[in-house]
């Protein structure tokens, strides 16, 4: 494929994100389609204390531009994505399949920005490409509906029979057009989708969609606020964790442990729940602050996340020295530390690999600027294994956060109100933020347009996303019977994933 | 020290034989408050981001199939909405509180066929779920109910891999339209008869996610408007395939979703 003449924008956006790459990590690219003007390609680049975004103009009319995935391989899904929504080719892709909206070339495209109404798009499998490898192979499609209780995500594995040389990931049956969706309404409804986009991560999302409200109004939330929102997201940390736990357990048949992590697992759900309603950490973290007070005191929920953790230590510790568990999980689904770092893994699973960006202590928000750092600490040895000791040491430093955050509150005096409605200075704001926070499954972004208050463009960025394509490159020596091992111990959610 | 020394304290619920006190006050559901004879101030409605809330003269009416738990008409109007248990139900317009008049006729009706099909179904049944676009959170509360806690084995209630020994479809999320064909495929396969359960809000109208250009209002529209919906849906005794039983919440509490299941066994009314 000949690549056609960079414009000249577009070549010094290109040199502009190279240049920055050399200390900088790729953390998000999108496109958006105001109405009436031309397209604009974001990336987002995320260094020590701040992401920032490097944007240019495609001109109108064009159906192609030079791919960055060409020489930024992480951007590769990035640009699958753009295509699939804009109808935009990046030219020199290394493969260009649909990947969350499937649509034949004459279809029209759901354009994010635009704020008018389309018809409804229904994803056409036939239009993407299959393809196998060599002699002997044959697929094995594994969803979207498959045994046990899923999200719906096809991967279509290739095999000759044991190993596993390829596997196709196609999430698009659950792509719910939630960018479109975003747009018209006003923040203080914005960030109750945004706590739908990936739900085991509500928290963190509606934190990341406020932090980018509160970053384009210049509001910063109360002390005491702030405090709150850290129990709330680390408490949600500590609920994922236990779920890949006894997804692993799962998988290796321990009948009690998936019990022992299914009831610790409920009780901290019921322990969310008892402090603000809902299960999930929903309506706590509003633009602004947070939307109700806990209903239980910060003392009291200490005192309980203190009975339920110690009964989590000791099945965990026990589950370490199950033998017949950890040969499941040992040299199982490595993931290279090099290409980790390369493609900037986000999460528990960079982690593992030796790679750290965690945007608690190197982009601090809220109260995490006043709280002690727990960096991870790694074999690097980047297994499933691997993933499962960074979340149990993630455990651990959450309740220490958590503990900390409560002294916090604790030394500063009671509110003397309920929570306020959203501040003004929020309701008519017009611009673009950004926002992050760091969700159990590593960094979430968020992109947020305002105009006069509404948002014209939200583009939100799960971990989940940016972490599912190192799927493709795990299954190095592993078999199928590896496969449920590898997926819990990822940790992901494709709702995050298909938007 | 191993495995076996471990939970042996019991810690699953009693629920449905005798009452569990964190179901009774889970606030799972909103529920406007009666005050006959005083005027509804005309913006409460406009609280509600999903528009659940509507007024009718001097009363105010809630859709829990429409509500999406955001807790601010509590919040902002504690003297006219209160928390209640989630009820599931077996007819659509059952989920607006205080019930509609016109509803009674209809649901006797749905009621006598329900029984008709749960019949052979009383004793245990097999459940296959389907996501159909859920945010990931109705997961795990589906998930839950095979906890120690809610432990629903205790009940004669399996889950199975295979939509062919499905006696119950489970279905979760605001019904994309990249899952009408596989849903179609999946209720194809399930043998009759079968019973179909809307879980969630975003499964019975679609919630705040609804609409868009991806989505359906939900699971009942997502199987009308699959295109052969007559060919692929259409059960071998003739019955259309719709939805029989509907779970408010956002995500539905793993009490609502038990709740719903033995609705479909015939156990509870």
């Amino acid at each position: 494929m000949t690549l056609t003449p960079l414009t000249a924008d577009i070549a010094v956006w290109r040199t502009n994100i190279l240049d920055r790459l050399a200390s900088n990590r790729f953390a998000s690219l999108f496109a958006t389609a105001p109405p009436e003007s031309d397209l604009r390609l974001t990336a987002l680049l995320a260094s020590a204390g701040s992401i920032d975004a490097i944007d240019v103009a495609v001109p109108r009319g064009s159906t192609s531009y030079p791919a960055l995935s060409a020489v930024v391989p992480a951007a590769s899904w990035y640009e699958r994505k753009i295509h699939d929504l804009f109808g935009l080719e990046p030219l020199g892709h290394p493969r260009l399949d649909p990947l969350i909206l499937p649509l034949r070339e004459a279809q029209p495209r759901p354009l994010p920005g635009q704020r008018s109404a389309i018809p409804p798009l229904t994803p056409d499998e036939a239009a993407i490409p299959s393809r196998v490898l060599g002699h002997g192979v044959f697929t094995i499609p594994h969803g979207p509906v498959r045994s046990g209780v899923y999200e719906s995500v096809e991967y279509l594995v290739e095999t000759p029979g044991e190993d596993i040389p390829y596997v196709g990931i196609r999430v698009f049956a659950k792509h719910r057009g939630i960018e479109r969706r975003f747009e018209d309404l006003d923040v203080s409804d914005g960030v109750l989708l945004a706590e739908r986009v990936e739900g085991i991560a509500s928290v963190a999302h509606a934190l990341a969609f406020c932090h980018a409200v509160e970053d384009l109004a210049g509001v910063i939330p109360s002390p005491r606020d702030r405090s709150v929102r850290v129990i709330f997201a680390e408490l949600e940390r500590i609920a994922n964790h236990l779920d890949v736990a006894l997804k692993l357990a799962d998988a290796a048949g321990l009948a009690v442990a998936v019990s022992r992590f299914g009831y610790h697992k409920e009780r901290i759900l019921r322990l969310i729940g008892a402090a603000c309603g809902s299960r999930f950490g929903r309506g706590v973290v509003v633009p602004g602050g947070i939307g109700c007070e806990p209903a239980i005191s910060p003392n009291a929920l200490l005192t309980r996340l203190d009975d339920i953790l110690r009964e989590v230590f000791a099945d965990a510790d026990l589950l370490m020295q199950t033998p017949s568990f950890l040969d499941r999980l040992r040299g199982t689904g490595p993931l290279d530390p090099a290409l980790a770092r390369r493609h900037g893994a986000l999460g528990p699973i960079g982690r593992a690999s030796g790679f750290d960006d965690d945007d608690r202590w190197h982009r601090p928000y809220d109260e995490y600027s006043d709280l002690p750092q727990f960096p991870a600490v790694s074999s690097g040895s980047g297994d499933a294994l691997a993933r499962l000791e960074i979340r149990w040491s993630e455990i651990r430093s959450s309740a220490e956060l958590i503990r900390q955050a409560v002294a916090h509150i604790a030394a500063l005096s009671a509110p003397t109100a309920e929570p306020a409605d959203v501040p003004a200075a929020i309701d008519r704001i017009s611009g673009r933020g950004i926002g992050w926070a760091e969700a159990p499954q590593g960094e979430v972004v968020y992109v947020v347009e305002c105009d006069d208050g509404r948002i014209s463009r939200c583009a939100p960025r799960s971990a989940s996303f940016h972490n599912l394509v190192l799927f493709h490159d795990v299954f190095a020596g592993d078999i199928l019977t590896d496969f449920p091992f590898i997926e819990a111990s990822f940790g992901l959610s494709i709702a995050g994933v298909a938007l | 020290m191993p495995w076996f020394t471990r939970g042996r304290r019991r810690v699953t619920s009693r629920w449905p034989a005798h009452p569990d006190s964190y179901r009774d006050t889970f606030p799972g559901a909103v529920t406007p408050i009666d005050r006959p004879g005083e005027a509804v101030p005309a913006e409460i409605p406009a609280v509600c981001p999903t528009g659940a809330i509507s007024r009718d003269g001097d009363r105010l009416h809630v859709d829990q199939g429409r509500c999406i738990l955001c807790h601010r008409c509590v919040r902002q109007y504690p003297e006219r909405f209160r928390f209640t248990i989630p009820a599931p139900a077996a007819h659509r317009d059952l989920l607006v509180v205080p019930a509609l008049p016109e509803t009674d006729d209809a649901l006797a009706a749905v009621r006598a066929e329900l029984a008709r099909r749960t019949r052979l179904l009383r004793r245990s049944i097999h459940v296959r779920h389907v996501d159909a676009g859920s945010d990931g959170a109705d997961e795990w509360e589906v998930l839950a109910l095979l906890n120690p806690v809610y432990d629903i084995h205790r009940l004669g209630i399996f889950f199975t891999a295979s939509p062919r020994h499905a006696d119950v479809l489970l279905v979760t999320g605001v019904g994309s339209r990249g899952m009408a064909a596989p849903l179609a495929r999946t209720l194809q396969a399930a043998p009759r008869p079968l019973v179909v359960i809307a879980a969630g809000t975003d499964a019975i109208s679609g919630g705040l996610v609804h609409p868009t250009y991806a989505t359906s209002g939900g699971i009942g529209d997502l199987i009308a408007a699959t295109p052969d919906s007559a060919g692929a849906t259409g059960a071998a005794d003739g019955d259309p395939v719709r939805v029989d039983i509907w779970v408010p919440g956002s995500p539905p509490t793993p009490f609502a979703l038990l709740h719903a299941l033995l609705l479909a066994m015939g156990r509870l009314q």
